[in-house]
Formats: C-alpha cells, structure tokens, sequence
C-alpha cells in the first residue's frame, strides 16, 4: 500500500510530506526531488522506480504530488487516489496552487490523516469528509450527531446523510458530450468517439430513490420486450460502455437495465458513457495547403456547420498552425476574428456564434524565413473547440422518476430541468 | 489569518523560542507554536528535541490541536522511545472516550507508533476496539491490525487477533469488511511461512461478495484484489463468482475495473475456452478497457501497460478496436509509446493499411523515442503480416530519403529484420541502403548495415571496400559493430576468397591479438582454426541456412505473463516484471493461474508451443549466434545461453581434432587449466558472513571473510550500497587485537553509487599493536564513509595466522611434544569425517597444517601435524584414525593454551568442507 506520500512545489521543496509506512525514509522526499522533478527531461513515465521504491506521480498546475511505496500496490488506486484527493483539495480550498497548499497545510494533513489509513484509501467523499473535517473541531457535536457522522462515514450511503429537507425539491440533468474526432485530409474519418457523462444537480428531500431512463438500445429493447412497445423508437443509441457513480446499483443495472440509485446531495456526476456509432458531427473543416516556393506558404480552411438551422453553435475556434520560421501572416475571413500568434505557432481564429447548415472561410498567406535546416516541418493537426446546445451522440434523457415514500412529496412535485451540452474534445483533422 | 507564514520562519533562536510558546499559558499560542513545529517538522528539520513540549499538548479537547500533536508523536516517537512512553496513558484515556472519532484517532494513531512498550499498550485498548459498537471504530481497528503485525507479527498471533479480525468478515458494515480484508490479505502476504495464515472459504467469498455492492470504491479495490487470491473449487464455482463481478465492470474508478478485470482473467483459465460463458465474458470485457482511454493520462497508462498484457494472454478481447489506440497529438509521450506497442500487437491483415498510414503519420513527428518506435514499429507491421511486407519496405524507402539521421538508423536496423524473414526478396534496396553508410553512427545501425553487407556480400560489388573502411577505425568501435564485422569480412572471404585474403587475414589478427574482448578473441580464434584447417566446414557454418525469424517479437515469456496477469493492475503489471524484482523480501507466494482441472497435460502442452513461437528458439540459434549479435527483438538475449555451449563444443571438437598447428593457443590453453588446476586445490576461505546488515549501516551493508595468499593475510569484504545516495571516502580501521593485525595498506574502495555492490579484497599485516581478546580471533572493525562511522565486530577463522614454514622437522617435533606439559594437551573428537588418514593430511596441508610423520599402530592411523603462527607460537597435533569410523580423536598441544579450541574448531571446519 502507499508508504508516503508529498506534495513538492516546482523547485522540488516539500510542502506536505506524511509518512505511512515505516519502510519509507526521509530520503525518499529527496530521492524524488533528485531524480525527478530536477531531472524533468529525462522522465517519461508516472512510474519511477527508484532504488527499489516506486513513486507515483501527478502534476497540477506547478504542484507535483508524489506517492511512494516499496510494496506492490495497485497502481491504478494510486492514481485514481491522487486524483480524487486533488478533487478533496479543491473542493476545500479551490485551485491546488503553493499557495493554497502552505495556507491550508494543517487542514491538508488533517485530510491526510482521513482519507488514507497505513496507506489504504478510506472514504474521499468531499461531501462527508466536510462534515467532520471542519477546521473548527467538532468540540460541541452532540452524542447523536457524532453517531450519525460515524454510521454517515462507513455507511452504506456513505454519500448521503439523513434529514436533508428542501422547501422546493428540485433537480438538473446537464448532459455533457465531448466529441473527439481524428480526420485525414481528405475528408475521412479516422476515429470518432463521443465521451459523454450526465451531470446532476439534486436538491431534494430526505433519501428519494431516483430512477433514471435513457434511449440506450439495451435499455429500451429490455423494455420493448417487457410489453412497453409503444416507448420503443427509432432514436434509440448504441452505447459501447457506461460507468456509474457509487450511488447507482450496478447489480440491478447488469441484471434488469435499470439505473436507480438514491443521489448524493448536491452536484456529482451521475455517469460517464462512451458512443463510437452514428454521430453527428457538428463541424467539417476542410483544410487546403499549398507551399508556395520555399517561403511561401497559402492556407484555406473552410468550416461548414452540419445540424439544424434553428440551432446556434457558440465559442467557435479554429486553431491553425503555422510551421516555426513563420514571418508574417496575411489574413483574410469572413467572419469572425482571425489572428496569428507568434507564441503559440498557430493562426487563431474565433467565431461567437455560428448557426446551423451555414459555412465559413479563412484564407491564409504565411511567408516564411529561409532556414537552411533540411527537416520538413510536421504539419501538426487543425485543432477545432466549440460548443453546440445537443448531444452529438443522439443521447436522451427519457426520464427521471424520484420516489420518496417516507415524505410527502411525489415525483410530479419535483421540478426537474434537463440540457444538452455537445463540446469538442480533441476535434482535429490533419492537413 | 493564512497558515503560509509557518514555513517562513529560520530564525537561529527558533527551537528556544518555539519551546516557550508551546509552554504557555495561552490556548491560541500554544496551538500557534504546534503548527510550526509541524511545519519546520515537514520541511525537514529536527525539532524532535522539543519532544516532550509538544507531547505536554496532548490532553486538550480540542480535535484539531490533538490530531497535530499525534502527528508529530508519529514522526518522532521512534527515536524518542521513553518519551513515548509518556503518551501511552492519554491515548489509552483516549480509546475510552465517548466520541468515536476520537477513540478510532486514538488506536489509529497508536498503531503507528513504533515503540515496543507503547504497542504492548495498544492490545488491550485495540481488543476493545475490535468489538465497539461504532463501525468507524471497528474499521480502523482493523487496520490497525495489520499495523500491529507489521511491527510484531507473533504478538497479533498470540493475542488471538487473527481470529476478531476473521470475524470482522462477517460484519454488518461493508466498510469494516473491506478494511478487515485489506488487514487480512497484507498479513497473509507477509507471512514468512509463503502459506496463507487464513484461507478463504467459500462462505467467506460469499459474504465479500455481498459487501462489494455496497461497500465504497476503495472497499471494492480490497475485496477485488483479495478475490483475486482465491482459487475457485471447480468451474461453478468460478463461473458464479465471474456472474457477481461483471458489473463492476461498469463502475467509474479505474481500480474497480481494472481489479474486477484481473478476477475474472484468472478465472477465466478454469473454464473450457470455448464455453459460452467465456466468450460471452470476453466480449464484455473490451468496451470498459477502451473506457479506460477516456480517463486522465497517468491512468491511461495503467491501463495501457495492463492491456498490453491482456491482449498477449488473450489476443481475442480487442482484436477490433485498434482505432482506439491512435495516437492523439497532444498525448503524452509515455501515452504514446504503449500505444504504439499495442497498435503493434493488435495488426493484422484486415487493419494493416490503417496501421501502415499512422505509422508513417507518427514517423514525422518530433519526439525522437516515438519517431524511433514508429520506424521500428513499421518493420515489426512487415514482419508480422507478410502481406503488407511490401508496402512496409517502401514506406521505410521513403523514410530512409528524408535523411533525417535517426530515422535512417532506425530503418536500416529494422531491414535487417525484414530481410532475416524474408530473405532474397528486397535486396533490391541494398543500393539505397549503401549510400547511407556515412550517416550511421550507432552501434545498432552500424552492426546491422555491416550484416547486410556480410550477409550479401555476393551481390555487392564493393563489399570489400565498404568492410575495409570500417576495419580502420575497429578498435573505437563498439564490441557489437567489432563481432559483427569479423563474421562479415569471413563471409565475404568464404564467397569471394581470391581478392580479399588480405582483409581477412587483417581483421582476424585485430580480433585475436591487438583486442582484450574474450568473446571477439574466442570468435577470431574459432574462426582462424575453421578456416585454417578445413574451409569446407569453415562454410557450412558460417554460411549455414539461418532459421526465419518468426512473428511475434517482444512477447514476454508465458510464465512470467501468466504471473503478471495475476497481477493486474498492480505495480508489477506496470513494470512488466514480477515483484520480486521490485519488492523487497517478498520471498513467498508466487501468483499463477489456475488451470483446468483434468487438462493439465494439456495446458503445460500449450504453452510449450507458445514458447516455442517466441524467437528465436533455441538449438536452432547456432548459425545465429556465429552471424548474428544483433537482437532482434529482445528475446535474443535470454535464448543465447543454450546457443553458447554448443558453440563451445563445436569448437572444442575443431580444437582437439586437429594437430597443434597453433602452438600459441595451446600453450596459452595450458596455462588456463594449470591456474585452474592449483586454484581448485586452494586454502579453505570461509564463506561471506554479514557483518554489518544494512540497517544498522545506514544502507551500507558489508559482508566478509578471511584468505591467506602469498602468505599474506586478505579480508576479503563486499560492500553493498542499499542507500539512495552514493558512498565514498572510505576508510578502515582495526582495533588492537591478538594477533595484531593492521591493514597494509589505505582501503581503496571508490565511489559506489546506489543500488551497487563493490568486492575488494585488504591486505593485512600482523605487525600492529597486540592486546588479548575473548575470544581469541575476535577483531573489531571501524570503518568510516561520507555516511558515518561504523562500529562491527567479526570472528577470523584461526588458520588464515598459520604461516608456510610450519613444518617441523620430525626431531623437533618429538621434542617438543615431550617438553610441552601435559598439562597443556586438550584432546578432542571430531565427528563425521569421511576422509582417511592421507585424505586428512593433504587437506590440511592445504591450510599450512603439516603433517610430521605417519604410523600405522594397531589398526589405527597416527598422524602428527604442526603448525606455526605469525607470532611464532607453535602447535602441535596428534590424531588418531581408525578406518571406518567416523570419529577421529584429536590431541592439540601447545605453550599457548588459549589457541587449542581454535585449532580444533577449524580442523573441523576444514574436513567437513
């Protein structure tokens, strides 16, 4: 299990340095400095094995945090560990910064203390570790409210405590779909894949257990056969693989595709999916360049808008890269605002807002420096972000029943609000 | 107010100045001065000097100031044990506390403090715990189990706690059970017998089972990696288990699914492979281990390294998703290379012209491993799926033209490959590759353009100008380009014999007299002997048909993959190597897959055919070896030492066959086996004992003995360097001793950088100053480094002081026998000797013990020995032989009484050994 584990600023100096395990040393906190964050370059994995003792390492913005075992542990809990503890900081004190990390050293090893025992990761929920990892110290608890913490922390529900009440229950359902696409210049699709994760905002009233209906060709052939006929449509979804929150009962999903959990308070994210067929991809870029000689070089890059007329894409840009000895460019588009960037190697162009079936242009004159270098340059990938109000996967929320027998309130009080969201991931076609 | 400003103060005065505030009266000061302490504490500072200050600020009501205090306790307590003591009584107050969060604070903090008398106090309290009624009680105390077997195992065995912990498994909680599983599976893994302490049965695996759906994700980590220990009864029994995992498959964490993914490949084994269970198994398992991509880049790596393994145990599972592992620009590179492994892997005929066109994309990119791999990857595509083979060659065509250096290099060793498979079919491109002789300045790339040279020497027309421009550099090369251009230039001499004897002749002579490399002077020599005495044998072996290299390269061996797919997830999966090569002391419990039962036969069968696939395989390496240095594809190397021997015998054959043409080597020959002859007949050298274990040594272990050489005394010692810095400005002394030894000369032992070892061996005199020890070949050793100085005491085997003139003439001998007090002769028996009366005699003689005189008395051997010490006291001895009995009377006289158990200790040692 994890022997240690530190958080280093950028220069390597320790922050928070909690020892678990008599196996590690002191000189561990030095080892990872040494040959590691001071040998940047040279390291290419997040696993390093040092002298028989293995750190995992990840970054956040310029904070390392490294954990350390001698043992063979589970790699993929480390890391999802250290990930899940960054979500704790963050959740506590915002962005994990120096700064953040030196003011909050004492609540950090408080944390610490809480989230691993000898090394083995305990509970990570944000939400409960805030009721009793305070800051204050809990001096003036009662009897019963330290048993409802504790029963709370090793519960079965340990991600939501009892006697939540709400004068309006209330619910929202983001539908989050980034599409990743890779095309080759001519136009075809190399790979597509929408990951995609629902988002809940839940404000309700004492423990409801929801039931959740989506388009997934599983769950809906389930039900077709069940007798609902008339619920079976032809938008139905091939979904190649789901994963769910704590919350959501895996074993009736697996058994009767159902998805019904009783959701932690507050925001969390319901599920995560993954499509792979029939996507609608928002954007088509088509990429034209043309070396001109040996200083010259002329781009086109042209963005046509596939989805319905009345819908509005937004924070639309297009990241064009321009080779390293670029001297000037020439620009000319539509709409929009253009403009090269130096710094960054790549032509930038914005647009707000870009309605559906509509197209648009940019054209490019980029002049060269003459380098006697013989390496051609790479043409890395047109890079694409948007956002677009549907779900590129042709994903449906097709219910959300909330049932909650103890108090008096039935689903049709509850108010329940649903949006789409499609955003780019990595959108790129090569040219 | 921010906490920032603790890690801010260096002010010389600061512990005087801390310790007064955490005396003071005022709550808020004192807990100011705790959090500086802890702050200095983190930054690496010594503050344990205010240990007993801060230890006063333990009985507070206040969770926050206790929890700091009890951190510090934790850092420091170590090496403060009687201090320690101190806290035993507020933490046993604190386990009876009606907060539960404070009694679980308490035996957790408890636990981790390793003070023997302090863990004594932790039983009582920690029973109590076991059973509270507070589930977050309970969990921690089994943790703290775990904690306790780590400090002492037998205690956690004699104070029952195995069995509370047992019964923990059964508990109402989900979370206690997780915890207690995760206690009980490191106990087992600990334990020094490698058998289990606690085997699971099935009612147990039932009740986990039912605490995975609702314990928390960590808890479900536990329970999967524990599961993943059992061993199912039969198949049913597997089967049902695999039915309760699958949806675990689905859930968010990595860990989950990556722990439930090893359960069921273990499983997987015991069912017949073409059960529709398992296919139906196998299809589920790819869509949540393409999921594993979307995930965030460190686990992604994980999961790469894990599919890796995955797809070689069975290739099934992702054969159509080989879209997924495109390489995406902005991945990381370590992302990007196990991709690129497993895009090789997953090729096959119907993907190869996808894989062909990224390939090529990632050949242009900038960072130069992946470049490297892409290149390398292309050649592997041709060799792999023959139909594209073609298409391979002319992409690396095209690459080879960019001129880009690393590219060419990379390409050239890569043909080489393609033309082992596929031999007389690209030689086309030869011309191509020629022209870039030049640019190639890795050994690799250079070894392996001269093996294409060598290997068709016949159709280049300059091949002998070519190999002659490599000849005037041959000593800076690399032993590697050395060994490859000597077996080229002998090809070209074997196919074109009339214009390039010159040649040969001048590179067999750079390989056999102007170079210190065995292996090229072994290979030049094997190769002047062939040729000289029968060039027709000269051909058949050097020019011998090379076997074709087969597919699959860079596949683990089935063994070890069968090992690591029990480990799954784990550290070892992401090595690729098993934990013993990474873990320290894990002596125990080997992980392999189950198998059928009743199909055992047949699973060894199989995976022998596997090995066999692997290249190359052995027996059919000698042609390899004699043209080949180059690996092609790691495996080589682990296959070479099967090759060797024959190698060896075939030369030996040559060797002894012929007439002694080469007097030279014959007589160089001799002179090998006459070392070795008098080297096996040497002075009995104890074995290595640790003198200084690591531990104590702050990670510098050394481990030693005593020789006699050149009637010097040596100690002959290793240092290990286990610490994670370097070691250097050694330095030894001796203290006085019996015999008064002194080292001869400064311990020259240089640098050694971490995870190194270092022989050396220390000549000693016995001229130095004398003082009596008890007992007598007691030394005690100083030696200092940049570390430390360290203190070991160490016992000298007697007869490293006999010396070589200790053989007394028989006169003497009986005089001296008579003349020493009988009051002075100690007899002896040793038991068990095997040898007789001569094999005695020559065994100590090899140990400057001489033997006077012989008789043979009443069917009993005499023999009489002495022998000398460098301080000039003599010893004599008398033993007494009956053949067939093993017992053997020994009779030692000597002025110097003290000696005689030491003698008859190493008479002991000596005819045992």
């Amino acid at each position: 299990m994890i022997g240690g584990l530190f958080i280093y600023n950028h220069k390597g100096e320790v922050l928070i340095s909690r020892v678990y395990r008599d196996d590690i040393g002191r000189n561990a906190v030095d080892a990872f400095r040494v040959n590691v964050i001071h040998a940047r370059q040279q390291v290419r994995s997040p696993v390093t094995n040092i002298a028989r003792t293995s750190f995992f390492h990840i970054k956040r913005s310029n904070i390392w945090l490294a954990a350390v075992t001698k043992q063979n542990v589970n790699a993929a809990m480390v890391f999802e560990f250290l990930l899940k503890m960054c979500d704790v900081m963050a959740a506590y004190f915002g962005k994990i910064s120096e700064e953040n990390v030196k003011n909050n050293f004492v609540l950090i090893y408080e944390l610490l203390d809480e989230l691993l025992d000898f090394g083995y990761p305990q509970n990570t929920d944000t939400g409960i570790l805030k009721t009793f990892i305070t800051q204050q110290g809990i001096k003036s608890t009662s009897r019963e409210e330290q048993t409802a913490i504790t029963s709370q922390v090793t519960g079965q529900i340990g991600w939501r405590r009892e006697g939540i009440k709400y004068r309006r229950n209330e619910l929202f359902l983001d539908v989050l779909e980034y599409v990743n696409l890779l095309m080759s210049p001519q136009g075809q699709v190399l790979s597509a894949h929408v990951a995609g994760k629902v988002v809940m905002k839940s404000y309700l009233s004492g423990m409801p257990e929801c039931k959740f209906g989506i388009n997934d060709k599983i769950v809906v052939d389930a039900k077709g056969k069940s007798g609902e006929e008339t619920s079976r449509t032809k938008s139905s979804i091939a979904i190649d693989d789901c994963q769910f929150h704590q919350c959501v009962k895996l074993s009736k999903f697996e058994t009767e595709h159902a998805i019904s959990f009783i959701p932690p308070d507050g925001e969390y994210e319901l599920m995560r999916y993954r499509t792979t067929k029939d996507i609608s991809l928002p954007f088509r870029v088509i990429p034209l360049v043309r070396e001109v000689g040996r200083t010259k070089l002329e781009v086109k890059v042209v963005i046509k808008s596939n989805f319905k007329p009345s819908l509005l894409a937004q924070k639309i840009e297009v990241r064009i890269p321009t080779p390293l000895n670029t001297s000037g460019v020439q620009l000319i588009c539509m709409k929009g605002k253009a403009k090269y960037k130096a710094s960054e190697n790549a032509i930038v162009w914005k647009i707000k807002r870009m309605a559906g079936m509509k197209e648009s242009q940019i054209s490019a004159e980029i002049e060269l420096l003459q380098t006697d270098s013989k390496k051609k340059w790479t043409r890395p990938p047109i890079s694409m972000n948007f956002e677009v109000p549907f779900a590129p996967s042709g994903f449906k929320v097709r219910y959300l029943k909330v049932f909650e027998p103890k108090l008096n309130y039935s689903d049709h009080d509850v108010i329940k609000w649903v949006r789409y969201i499609g955003r780019s991931g990595l959108y790129e076609t090569r040219c | 107010m921010t906490d920032s400003k603790y890690f801010t103060t260096t002010k010389k005065g600061e512990i005087f100045e801390l310790k007064s505030e955490l005396n003071s009266d005022k709550k808020e000061k004192k807990r100011e001065a705790v959090k500086k302490v802890i702050a200095s504490m983190t930054v690496g500072k010594d503050v344990s000097a205010l240990f007993p200050d801060v230890a006063n600020c333990m009985q507070t009501d206040n969770l926050e100031l206790k929890k700091l205090v009890y951190l510090y306790l934790m850092n420091y307590a170590k090496s403060q044990p009687d201090m320690a003591i101190m806290a035993v009584n507020t933490f046993v107050k604190d386990c009876e506390d009606p907060n539960p969060l404070i009694r679980a604070l308490a035996v957790r903090t408890m636990g981790c403090i390793r003070v023997d008398k302090i863990t004594e106090y932790l039983c009582e309290p920690l029973r109590k715990c076991l059973k509270d009624d507070d589930p977050y009680v309970r969990k921690t105390a089994a943790v703290s189990v775990a904690k306790l077997h780590d400090i002492n195992a037998a205690l956690v065995e004699e104070q029952g706690f195995l069995d509370s912990l047992k019964d923990l498994l059964s508990d109402s909680n989900p979370m206690v059970v997780a915890n207690a599983v995760a206690a009980l599976s490191e106990i087992n893994e600990a334990s020094a017998t490698g058998r289990p302490l606690i085997e699971m049965n099935a009612p147990t695996i039932n009740k986990l089972l039912t605490a995975l759906n609702e314990c928390t994700e960590w808890g479900q980590v536990f329970i999967l990696d524990s599961l993943s220990n059992y061993t199912p009864k039969d198949e049913r029994e597997a089967q049902s288990i695999c039915e309760r995992i699958t949806p675990r498959l689905a859930h968010a964490n990595a860990a989950v699914v990556l722990s439930a993914v090893k359960v069921l490949m273990k499983y997987m084994e015991m069912m017949g492979q073409d059960a529709e269970f398992v296919v139906s198994l196998s299809k589920k398992l790819a869509p949540p281990l393409v999921t594993l991509l979307s995930s965030e880049p460190e686990v992604q790596y994980v999961a790469l390294r894990n599919i890796n393994l995955i797809i070689q145990k069975r290739p099934d599972i992702l054969k159509h998703e080989m879209k997924v592992f495109f390489v995406k620009y902005n991945d990381p590179i370590y992302v990007k290379l196990e991709k690129l492994d497993i895009m090789i892997r997953l090729a096959s005929q119907n993907n190869i012209a996808q894989v062909l066109s990224e390939l090529k994309e990632y050949a242009t990119e900038v960072d130069v491993d992946f470049v490297r791999k892409s290149v390398r990857a292309i050649g592997r595509c041709a060799i792999k799926v023959e139909q594209s083979a073609e298409r391979c060659v002319s992409t690396l065509l095209d690459l080879i033209q960019t001129k880009v250096n690393y590219v060419v290099q990379e390409a050239i060793v890569v043909i080489k490959d393609i033309f082992r498979k596929y031999p007389n079919k690209y030689e086309s491109i030869i011309a191509t590759l020629c022209e870039n002789l030049d640019t190639l300045d890795e050994p690799e790339a250079r070894a392996s353009m001269i093996w294409i040279i060598g290997e068709y020497a016949e159709r280049i027309d300059n091949a002998d100008e070519l190999l002659e421009s490599f000849l005037d550099s041959f000593q800076d090369e690399n032993t590697q380009v050395q060994l490859q251009l000597l077996t080229a230039i002998v090809k070209l001499f074997l196919k074109r014999p009339t214009d390039t004897q010159e040649l040969v002749q001048q590179v067999l002579s750079l390989a056999t007299q102007d170079s210190d490399n065995p292996d090229l002077r072994d290979r030049g020599f094997i190769y002047w002997r062939l040729l000289s005495t029968d060039p027709a044998a000269a051909k058949e072996v050097v020019l011998a048909e090379k076997p074709l290299i087969s597919e699959e390269t860079d596949l683990i061996e089935p063994t070890l993959l069968d090992e690591l797919i029990c480990h799954i997830a784990s550290l070892a999966s992401v090595y690729h190597k098993p934990p013993t090569a990474f873990v320290e002391g894990t002596g125990g419990l080997k992980r392999a897959l189950p198998s059928r039962s009743g199909e055992e036969d047949a699973s060894v069968m199989a995976t022998g055919g596997a090995s066999a696939s692997v290249i190359p395989e052995p027996g059919s390496l000698i042609g390899d070896l004699l043209s080949m240095d180059i690996g092609g594809g790691g495996s080589t190397a682990g296959a070479g030492g099967t090759g060797n021997v024959d190698i060896l015998g075939g030369g030996l054959d040559i060797l002894g066959g012929t007439a002694p043409s080469a007097p030279s080597t014959n007589s160089l020959l001799g002179d090998i086996f006459g070392l070795s002859g008098t080297s096996s007949t040497t002075f009995h050298i104890p074995p290595k004992q640790v003198w200084l274990p690591a531990p104590k040594g702050k990670g510098m272990e050394i481990s030693g003995t005593f020789s006699r050489k050149n009637g010097q005394i040596h100690m002959v010692l290793t240092f290990s360097n286990k610490a994670m810095q370097p070691m250097n400005q050694f330095a030894v002394q001796l203290n006085k001793n019996s015999f008064g030894l002194i080292p001869a000369q400064a311990l020259n032992v240089p640098n050694i950088p971490p995870n190194q070892s270092l022989d050396i061996s220390l000549p000693l005199n016995t001229n130095g100053p004398v003082q009596k020890m008890e007992p007598l070949t007691n030394l005690q050793v100083a030696i200092k480094n940049n570390i430390d100085v360290f203190y070991f005491a160490c016992v000298m085997p007697i007869h490293v002081f006999f010396t070589e003139d200790g053989n007394m003439e028989k006169k003497v001998f009986l005089a001296t026998w008579k003349d020493i007090p009988s009051a002075n002769e100690v007899q002896f028996t040793l038991e068990n000797i095997e040898c007789n009366a001569d094999g005695v005699s020559t065994k100590m003689n090899q140990n400057n013990v001489f033997t006077v005189a012989k008789r043979h008395l009443e069917g009993q051997d005499m023999v009489y020995q002495s022998m000398k010490f460098t301080n000039d006291v003599w010893a004599l001895a008398e033993l007494k032989i009956q053949p067939g009995n093993p017992s053997v009377t020994l009779a030692i006289k000597s002025r110097a009484l003290d000696v005689c158990h030491s003698i008859f200790a190493i008479y002991d040692t000596i005819l045992h050994n």
